[in-house]
């Protein structure tokens, strides 16, 4: 086993390249429990927490862009917090302040649990995710990033560099479901987006399906109810229809965690919830 | 760069230390006890819920069993040995006896770790501010109540020393 700590971005994709399929680590959150308890044994390791470009961000009316290493923490607070608002919301919900030091995006896109808090915030915003290969940068879009249970579509010389984020206008946010109230692993989760310039609303789930999912079906119906170019109406009807719609688009599965009826209601729930917040 | 195939050198406490005959793939808290010799860091669950191995790894409270140890070469690593160089007790420790925060003690060096760190972001926490700071270190004796007190009490003792 070796382990490798470049310090660019260009010596890590040269790292990749040279050791396909090597373990790219971070934050360490995820990996090192697997490595702790003998389910994974690296062969090579390509440690990033030492490149520092991949730890900034940065925010443009135009564009907000956040490398793969920023961690948690720094998305709680601060200039990101303020531009994504839902993107704080779940950071604050992951893992203890220790995890959410350690742990980055880019970790959670490398893992792509369907639990993963940051994915379905992601998929509301329509990120883009940037993969970094000897042969350039290939933009892919999240919804055709993540491809199933922890599987995605980076090939093995790609890097996770970033993702480009459009900033969006009105009310957003993420809530979730779990066991208890700290350190805990979504159970169910939704993220609202309200955008006035696109005249939409997105509905993203996590912990439902095996892949975040996008309640396409509820947002059309939706913007055939409200005109999402402004203020959206503070409706209880349209709320309770638009949960309705959006928690039969889930997909939720029995497992140690809750059971499929429990994550679709509580799917329902969270949906009628974050809709009315959204119209105050 | 840093290829940390076999042998490697980490900074702990302001010490540089040789790591050798390691399986890189420990983790930092298994070096630091098992290699090192620092026994202060407790392991508990190895997966980050428990807090009871929280180290500062580049002034960030983390957890040193989620920290691969090869790849906290070039960082500073600073261990609840760390705190107390010379053996005598810091403000927080203290506090933390006064008022019987210590029970069985194996969450104690975590805890205490993280309770500087909090206080060195942030000298005049609120109370939620303390619990949510403190929120990844579990401890099973005390209620956490004491624990509270000793860091009102230290924070107390910070602001007259300021003044």
């Amino acid at each position: 086993m070796s382990v490798y700590m470049p310090t660019t971005v260009d010596q890590a994709v040269a790292l990749l390249a040279q050791n396909p399929g090597a373990c790219l680590l971070t934050g360490g959150t995820d990996t090192m429990v697997e490595v702790n308890f003998n389910h994974l044994k690296p062969g090579t390791v390509i440690g990033l927490r030492l490149v520092s470009s991949l730890r900034e961000y940065t925010i443009t009316p135009q564009l907000i862009q956040i490398g793969a290493g920023v961690p948690y923490a720094r998305m709680e607070t601060g200039p990101l917090a303020e531009a994504l608002p839902a993107l704080a919301a779940a950071a604050r919900t992951v893992g203890s302040p220790q995890i959410r030091a350690a742990g980055t995006l880019g970790g959670n896109l490398g893992t792509c649990s369907p639990a993963g808090d940051g994915l379905p915030v992601l998929a509301a915003l329509d990120a883009v995710v940037n993969l970094r290969s000897p042969r350039g940068i290939r933009g892919v879009p999240f919804q055709d990033f993540m491809v199933g249970v922890k599987r995605n579509s980076r090939v093995s010389d790609e890097l996770i560099e970033s993702v480009s984020i459009a900033p969006t206008s009105g009310y957003q946010d993420y809530a979730k479901v779990g066991v208890r109230n700290a350190m805990v692993i979504s159970v169910a989760s939704v993220c609202l987006v309200h955008d006035r310039h696109t005249a939409s609303v997105r509905v993203a789930l996590g912990a439902v399906g095996p892949t975040i999912i996008r309640a396409r079906e509820a947002e059309a119906w939706l913007a055939t109810q409200v005109d999402a170019s402004t203020s959206l109406p503070p409706d209880e009807a349209v709320a309770i229809e638009f949960a309705r719609r959006v928690a039969a688009e889930a997909r939720p599965i029995d497992d140690h965690r809750s059971t499929a009826d429990y994550r679709r209601h509580a799917i329902q729930t969270l949906t009628r919830r974050l809709y009315l917040r959204s119209t105050k | 760069m840093t290829d940390t195939t076999g042998f490697y050198d980490l900074v702990v406490n302001g010490e540089r230390r040789q790591v050798r005959d390691s399986w890189v793939g420990e983790s930092l808290l298994y070096v630091l006890r098992e290699r090192l010799g620092l026994m202060g860091s407790k392991g508990a669950c190895e997966q980050g819920e428990c807090g009871s191995c929280t180290v500062l790894l580049d002034d960030e409270a983390v957890c040193s069993c989620l920290v691969l140890g090869a790849s906290a070469v070039g960082s500073d690593v600073v261990t609840i040995e760390g705190l107390a160089p010379h053996g005598a007790p810091t403000d927080v420790q203290l506090a933390f006896v006064e008022h019987g925060a210590v029970q069985c003690g194996f969450c104690t060096p975590g805890l205490v770790v993280a309770v500087h760190h909090l206080l060195e972001r942030n000298p005049d926490p609120s109370a939620i501010e303390t619990r949510e700071a403190l929120s990844g270190n579990i401890c099973r004796c005390t209620g956490y109540g004491r624990i509270f007190a000793a860091v009102e009490t230290v924070v107390a003792l910070r602001k007259g020393a300021g003044k």
